[in-house]
């Protein structure tokens, strides 16, 4: 859900980084943060615990520029991935205008992969959203690692929908931008439909 | 799931009015209306130095995490938290169940003043959102009419990233 401010001239929307522990959500946010003009940022906000594991939720605002006279500000939140943190994922979840999936591409963490993204559409559905319409796009991270999962494998497996895909090496940059890019564009061409969220 | 979150320059006026008014009724020092997902409807008192935009946000988590332990105990919302400092105290309300009112305060108010004076205008605020509610209604997009969205190109969209 959006929020526009006719007096302002602004308009607000959330995107939610989701996948399972481990996969580099708070990475791809620290990667945004990093190489982001100052003022077009606010401060990140990470509540995690002391050995640095998302606890509730990352979050980093970002301002994009103007889009017919209106401010666009986009909010990125990440969810904690540890399956037991699943009650936070669902608060975190609520309001969300797009999500961008983080699959670890390691062959180990397949499995934790389609559990999550199963965990994303149960999670969607119970604040009254669907996987399958909301706009989504999809990581591919750790490409770099020696035991990675083919792209085909991992498309199969998780894009059924045939959103946009990026293969990515968060800590390095590697697609981070490109799927902050993608997200975005759905989100404001969502908007211009008018179904907004 | 609710529709976009629309504010027209008549109604996000008579919300700042309001809370401009509670600023003082209650001898606070900031009041910010928050909207459940994160985001800042509008503040007022002494904001500078404060981040709004991360105080908006922690807010709702903080909402959002009570709401799920209420929850957990079979109550439907926690509509009021309190956080006590040292020197200066948040006051946090659920107004109609949508918007979150965060009045911050020290030792020139009181938490019985401020609880007062935050009643009173949690009822003004909750009829203004009544209002946009019922705008919205009438709009299943929540954009209105005239949305300029609607006129959105994809070069403009490419425009923001280039």
């Amino acid at each position: 859900m959006s929020f526009i401010n006719y007096s302002s001239r602004e308009i607000n929307c959330k995107i939610v980084y989701y996948g399972p522990g481990l996969c580099g959500k708070t990475t791809n946010l620290q990667f945004i943060y990093k190489k982001t003009n100052p003022q077009a940022r606010g401060k990140m906000i990470s509540l995690a615990t002391e050995t640095d594991r998302t606890l509730f939720f990352d979050f980093l605002p970002l301002s994009l520029g103007d889009i017919r006279g209106f401010k666009t500000r986009f909010h990125l939140y990440t969810v904690p991935g540890q399956v037991f943190y699943d009650a936070s994922r669902k608060l975190i979840l609520k309001g969300v205008d797009g999500v961008v999936f983080v699959a670890d591409s390691q062959v180990e963490r397949m499995e934790a992969n389609i559990e999550s993204f199963e965990n994303l559409r149960q999670n969607l559905a119970e604040q009254g959203y669907d996987l399958d319409t909301i706009p989504l796009v999809i990581q591919y991270n750790k490409r770099d690692l020696p035991n990675v999962v083919s792209m085909e494998e991992l498309q199969k497996a998780l894009n059924i929908r045939n959103v946009p895909a990026f293969e990515a090496v968060a800590p390095e940059g590697v697609g981070v931008f490109e799927t902050l890019k993608a997200i975005a564009k759905l989100v404001l061409i969502e908007l211009r439909k008018g179904t907004g969220g | 799931m609710r529709p976009n979150l629309v504010l027209y320059e008549e109604e996000f006026n008579l919300v700042t009015d309001v809370i401009k008014r509670l600023v003082t009724s209650a001898n606070a020092k900031v009041v910010f209306l928050v909207d459940k997902n994160g985001q800042l409807i509008t503040s007022s008192g002494h904001t500078e130095g404060i981040d709004t935009t991360s105080l908006a946000s922690l807010t709702a988590g903080n909402i959002a995490a009570t709401g799920g332990l209420a929850k957990l105990i079979g109550e439907k919302e926690f509509s009021i938290l309190f956080h006590e400092g040292e020197k200066d105290n948040i006051h946090i309300s659920i107004i109609g169940h949508r918007v979150i009112l965060v009045v911050i305060f020290d030792e020139r108010s009181s938490l019985g003043l401020v609880r007062l004076r935050v009643k009173k205008s949690g009822e003004e605020l909750e009829k203004v959102f009544a209002e946009i509610d019922n705008k919205a209604g009438t709009d299943t997009s929540g954009l209105g009419v005239d949305s300029p969205f609607a006129e959105i190109t994809d070069d403009d969209i490419e425009n923001l990233f280039s």
